[in-house]
């Protein structure tokens, strides 16, 4: 009998994922026992055409990972998608948008004009900005040209399971790759991680109280914050509770609150909904000016409620994206 | 009349270069284009953020150096609120960094730049990868390579919370203090990575410094730009990774200037060009002259070498030895020749494995004392440090919440890029005559940017295999003629 056929692809991403699958060392040599890894192109030959040669649904399985901004990564997507039995988003770009993701708060005009022309160390008389076509004195050159917005890989294919994280956890990626081996998968829309708040699984989980009532909310570099005790006892906005368990909380053991790159559980819809119903319910007044003047030391809600999800948020896109107004 | 050659990646196409090259009548290169198609904006988004988590958000910039991102913007909250961190908190930083150094050039040259030299740079091109590299040396080096860079990279993520996005730096120092225990084990692991890094020197002088031909492939005018070179250095002027002043020598190897971050913009400049989507620095007491070599050109080189060039010397004692052989064998400071980066990368190597182990054996970096509360109201920062792949600027404006304002990030490669261009422009018009293109011209392009580790996307360095390529050959009504094909 053949070994499944596997297939890796990035999108608009960052290297960490792949970076993460190489982390996985030694423990990949017993998967790769198991499969036959036919297209992964950051360490592998096989290029597009060899996909695109490929019956439909030949590759048992292909983890995709990284944020979809250009018609390139569209076209991968979806050729992906034709030859592949299973889609596997890969980490928080892929299934959320990402941290890129924040970049749907501006309009693409905004980020050129900002990058190009107003940064301090600029020098631009002429006020270039690169162009999808240049006519130079040789020809003609050309760059891909970039949406208006981040997606999440499901709201360009059909997704069929998530790995969650940023970049998902090496005990995650080696849980899920067995999954499919003894098909033992999940309901399609899975997310392939514990279906419980990071809470359950913190190292400090002890510590934190029955009644949890925090009296305002702090920021991490304003205190020195005690190295066994609940961060968000602490005051400290540890989204823990609004985030899915399956990291094992490396950044709360760095002494650090979790930021939310593993998404919500599949009980939440927004990540950053849920995130403020948390606060909303821990916090220690009943004053409703009181209330509002605690919140507003909340200096980012956005991105920090939604630092990974944005794009896979009910906010969503730009606003020009809904025939919105322009910044 | 001109034919046009495009040599893209067609399989990584998000962080990937693209070159173009524009043949004449007579089938010889007119100009040769060197494009970065991504940007992903993370100046704009930057604004609204608290500035106590740039750390985090830009590190992801770059899965492969998240690390040189997160010590770039904690240095510049550092600065945004005119907080020192606590010495125990400023040598864990660099205990870390110097750590994620030697990984990061280790992986580089055993993965990628290294089968161009230990394999040779006209060998078969399926010999010419990690493999290769492992029949040259042995399958025993693959396994301590790979053991090497688990065990540091373990203690990247002891330190540092997580290797791929590490979350410990703050405003006036670090989130986490170091046991004892942890620091012995950063003992253990800097031995093995000044060990490691002896090694890598030692093949690298059997292997390619006894080849003559190899020496003379460094040595050779198409890998030859004469530019000026920046580095951070020490107050002794010796190589710095993690902090100092800007030190830029001219084509002539003498100083040119040397200034503190905070100036960087009286002295770095960025040009735009409609072509591409990076940003080409220059050196702003200089000026913009085009993609030109020489002093009246600003165009300067980051880097390993440009790093060795614009220093006196290493700060450790065996990096020192490496450096002096190094200048004796290609003529004295300044070294030209791009493809000397190799060897100043692992000259870097032990430098920062010796940095390591210094740190570690100092038993102040298990002092418990590792933050000071910012007290002063934020208003401006700036932040350098070396990147592996050259230096990075972080510069952060809030309101008196720390707040981002504006943010402007000058990332390594973009300091190198014109350099680049020139040399993938000039590596063409040398190899390329007739309109003869084949898969060995090509890698012989292709070594001219990869020696430069460039970063677009920043992953394109890291991981095992080449940088595959397609070469597309039009007339001049853009009918396809023929490809070639480097996977």
């Amino acid at each position: 009998m053949s070994k499944p056929k596997v297939g890796f692809y990035w999108c608009a991403s960052c290297g960490g994922c792949e970076e993460a699958v190489v982390d996985l060392a030694e423990t990949i040599l017993k998967v790769v026992d198991a499969v036959d890894i036919v297209f992964w192109p950051v360490a592998l030959d096989f290029k597009r055409a060899d996909v695109e040669a490929m019956e439909n649904g030949a590759l048992a399985v292909s983890f995709v990972n990284g944020a979809i901004r250009t018609s390139e990564q569209e076209e991968m997507a979806e050729l992906l998608r034709a030859k592949s039995q299973l889609i596997v988003a890969f980490g928080s770009c892929s299934h959320l948008g990402g941290i890129p993701g924040l970049a749907n708060l501006h309009h693409q005009a905004g980020i050129f004009r900002r990058v190009y022309q107003e940064a301090p160390s600029v020098v631009n008389p002429e006020n270039t900005v690169p162009q999808w076509r240049t006519e130079v004195p040789e020809g003609t050159l050309t760059l891909p040209v970039f949406h208006d917005t981040v997606k999440s890989l499901d709201q360009t294919i059909d997704v069929d399971y998530y790995l969650p994280g940023c970049p998902p956890p090496v005990k995650l990626i080696v849980g899920a790759v067995m999954a499919i081996l003894e098909n033992r998968l999940p309901a399609k829309g899975a997310v392939l991680a514990p279906d419980i708040a990071l809470c359950h699984e913190c190292p400090r989980k002890d510590s934190k109280p029955e009644k949890l009532l925090i009296k305002e909310f702090k920021r991490p570099h304003e205190m020195l914050t005690d190295s066994r005790q609940c961060l968000l006892a602490q005051g400290l906005l540890c989204l823990g509770p609004a985030t899915r368990s399956g990291c094992e909380a490396p950044c709360v053991g760095a002494n650090m609150p979790c930021t939310g790159c593993l998404g919500p559980t599949s009980h939440v819809k927004d990540q950053g909904a849920k995130v403020l119903s948390a606060l909303a319910s821990i916090l220690d007044s009943n004053d409703e000016e009181q209330i509002e003047a605690r919140l507003d030391d909340i200096v980012d809600p956005v991105g920090t409620f939604y630092r990974y999800s944005l794009p896979a948020s009910f906010l969503y896109a730009h606003p020009s994206a809904n025939g919105g107004p322009q910044p | 009349m001109s034919r046009k050659i495009v040599i893209d990646p067609i399989t990584r196409l998000e962080g990937h270069g693209k070159i173009d090259i524009f043949l004449n009548d007579a089938g010889n290169v007119e100009r040769a284009y060197f494009q970065v198609p991504e940007l992903r904006g993370f100046e704009k988004f930057a604004e609204g953020r608290p500035a106590e988590d740039m750390p985090q958000i830009t590190s992801r910039i770059c899965g492969v150096c998240p690390t040189a991102h997160h010590m770039a913007a904690t240095k510049a909250v550092d600065d945004l609120y005119q907080v020192a961190p606590p010495p125990a908190a400023k040598k864990i930083r660099e205990l870390v960094y110097s750590t994620f150094y030697v990984e990061d050039h280790a992986l580089h040259f055993f993965f990628l730049g290294g089968p161009d030299f230990v394999v040779g740079p006209t060998a078969p091109k399926a010999e010419r990868n990690i493999l290769g590299v492992l029949g040259k040396v042995g399958l025993e080096i693959g396994k301590e390579v790979i053991g090497l860079r688990k065990e540091l990279r373990d203690l990247i993520s002891l330190a540092g919370g997580k290797v791929i996005h590490p979350v410990f730096g703050l405003p006036g120092g670090v989130s986490r203090a170091l046991t004892e225990e942890d620091r012995q084990q950063f003992v253990a692991g800097a031995a093995h990575a000044v060990r490691f890094a002896r090694f890598s020197l030692g093949i690298f002088n059997d292997v390619v410094l006894k080849n003559p031909k190899y020496v003379e492939w460094i040595l050779s005018d198409t890998y030859t730009h004469k530019t000026y070179y920046m580095g951070l250095v020490d107050r002794n002027n010796r190589v710095n990774f993690y902090d100092g002043d800007l030190r830029v020598v001219g084509p002539d190897g003498r100083e040119f200037v040397k200034f503190p971050a905070r100036d960087y913009l009286q002295h770095v400049a960025e040009h735009v060009e409609p072509w591409s989507y990076i940003k080409f620095c220059y050196l702003k007491d200089v000026g913009w002259n085009g993609f030109n070599e020489g002093a009246d050109s600003g165009v300067y080189g980051v880097a390993p070498l440009a790093r060795l060039n614009a220093a006196d010397g290493m700060a450790t004692p065996e990096a020192q030895a490496a450096y002096e052989q190094f200048y004796q064998t290609l003529g004295g400071r300044p070294v030209h020749h791009t493809l000397a980066n190799h060897w100043a990368r692992l000259i870097e190597l032990l430098h920062a494995a010796e940095r390591m182990q210094e740190l570690a054996n100092d038993p102040e970096v298990a002092s418990p004392e590792v933050r000071t509360i910012p007290r002063e109201t934020p208003r401006e920062g700036i932040g350098v440090v070396e990147a592996p792949r050259g230096t990075l600027f972080h510069h952060y404006q809030t309101d008196e919440r720390g707040v981002i304002t504006k943010a402007n990030l000058i990332v390594a490669t973009q300091n190198n890029a014109a350099r680049i261009a020139m040399s993938v422009d000039k590596a063409a018009r040398g190899l390329i005559h007739n309109g003869q293109v084949d898969d060995g011209i090509l890698n012989l392009i292709e070594m001219a940017f990869r020696a430069y580790d460039p970063c677009h996307g920043c992953a394109t360095h890291a991981l095992p295999g080449q940088m595959p390529l397609l070469v597309s050959i039009y007339d001049p009504e853009h009918r396809l003629l023929r490809t070639v094909r480097r996977d």
